[in-house]
């Protein structure tokens, strides 16, 4: 805890250098970043690419959160870089603990993600971005004995983004579209594809951002999940956020989540917490 | 959860049917003839010490741009104007705008808005008719 603290304090003061770094893009452009490591809401990857750096800019984003209901706790973390404004690579690392059953689930996420057209702020169409991500559930044992097929899959999703300027009492909004093709049991925490069915699942995720200020928003997001697992039901994901972007530096996102049932155990809902800093060159 | 959902789309689809307002509803936010000169100034102002953009303009005639971009704010704002410049597509064309130039100067003109306390609503609605110009200013 104390460890947290400092870093925090870090965070903050290095926060405070506002304009060292801070990179081209419009505040809040850049979007949070999901539980999954590239840019997005919470749970759902956006188009927008992550960080505040625009064309022929480099941007490092480094975001902590954590998801907590009933009988789980999911904390997670990650590392991304971004350049052009088009492509977003990202590192990031989920710890599933089993707070009722004991015992916690590890994955590991790469993701690639490459902005095929559009501006988020400026052109008509929305910005449209595919991406990649390659999943691996690091403790497959408690996976493999509920029925989960592979240790490894690959998500790939095509999503559009766009903000609409003085769209609602002269606020503007961010609406998000994502469509993903998965084989992922509780996004691959439960591991990848059954013994009867290994193929992939298409499901669509939504996000609607009502930004207040420049610098306040809130918003609601609502992820589809395929349900493949014969014993346990896997719902959809819903989650309610408001986001803080204190300036081009950090971000915080605070939320209630909706995660339906979870490996039997049901009615799962709890809180969303999102620290993100990031930093332009 | 789901209530919460329907209120927002509810919020979104309302939104939409404004409000009868005057014509110079934006200029008159914007704080009229002396307000959009306080704003040209600031950007002015503010490009000055903006590495990143300030070469674009080093041939630039200061004077005229800057009563062009006054005419133009005050006619797209419905104020008492005509705008007497080039279009946008002539006037940029040539010098290889970015999109992080153009993310700069966006970033200027919310800052100055800001500064002389413009309300977000406004900052929007000027932020709103200036965005459809980005593919006429930007790598040409
Ligand atoms: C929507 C955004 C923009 C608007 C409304 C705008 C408006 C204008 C106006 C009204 C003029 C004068 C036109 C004329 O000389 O007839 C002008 C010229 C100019 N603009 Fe922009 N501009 C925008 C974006 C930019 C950006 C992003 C840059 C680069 C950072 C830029 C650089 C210039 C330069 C260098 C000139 C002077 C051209 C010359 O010297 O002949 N503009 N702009």
């Amino acid at each position: 805890m104390q460890t947290f603290a400092k870093n925090i304090a870090a965070l903050l003061l290095l926060s405070s250098l506002d304009a060292y770094g801070a990179g081209s893009k419009v505040l809040a452009t850049g979007g949070a970043t999901s539980i999954e490591g590239g840019a997005g809401g919470g749970i759902v990857p956006w188009a927008v690419i992550n960080g505040y750096g625009s064309s022929g800019q480099w941007s490092v984003t480094g975001a902590v959160s954590q998801v907590g209901v009933d009988d789980f706790t999911l904390n997670s973390r990650s590392i991304s870089l971004s350049y052009d404004n088009k492509y977003e690579l990202s590192l990031g690392r989920q710890q599933l603990q089993l707070d009722s059953m004991g015992g916690e689930l590890n994955q590991q996420i790469i993701g690639l993600k490459y902005k095929i057209a559009g501006e988020l702020l400026y052109s008509a169409m929305p910005q449209i971005s595919i991406g990649v991500q390659q999943k691996k559930q690091l403790d497959f044992a408690v996976p493999a004995a509920v029925g989960a097929r592979d240790e490894q899959g690959t998500d790939i999703y095509l999503a559009a983004s766009k903000v609409w300027l003085d769209a609602v009492w002269g606020r503007n909004v961010l609406l998000n579209a994502t469509v993903r093709a998965t084989k992922g049991l509780q996004t691959g925490l439960l591991g990848f594809g059954t013994s009867s069915d290994n193929g992939y699942q298409y499901v669509g995720e939504f996000s609607a951002v009502l930004l207040l200020t420049p610098q306040w928003a809130i918003g609601a997001e609502f992820k589809q999940k395929p349900d493949e697992l014969a014993f346990a039901r896997e719902d959809h994901w819903r989650d309610l956020f408001v986001a803080w972007f204190a300036n081009k530096h950090l971000s915080v996102v605070a939320g209630h989540v909706d995660l339906g049932s979870i490996a039997t155990f049901r009615n799962q809902t709890g809180y969303y917490l999102a620290l993100e800093s990031t930093w332009a060159f | 959860m789901g209530i919460l959902i329907r209120a927002l789309l509810l919020l979104v689809l309302t939104g939409c049917s404004s409000s009868p307002e005057p014509k110079d509803w934006l200029y008159q936010q914007l704080g009229g003839a002396p307000g959009l000169e306080q704003l040209a100034d600031g950007l002015l102002r503010e490009i000055e010490q903006d590495r990143q953009i300030v070469h674009h303009f080093k041939d630039t005639d200061i004077a005229r741009f800057r009563k062009l971009l006054i005419e133009q704010f005050c006619e797209l704002s419905g104020g008492p104007c005509k705008y007497s410049g080039a279009t946008m597509q002539e006037s940029h064309t040539g010098f290889q705008i970015t999109e992080a130039d153009f993310d700069n100067l966006v970033g200027h003109l919310i800052k100055v808005m800001t500064e002389q306390q413009v309300p977000v609503a406004a900052q929007n609605r000027l932020l709103a008719k200036l965005a459809p110009m980005y593919k006429d200013v930007v790598y040409r």
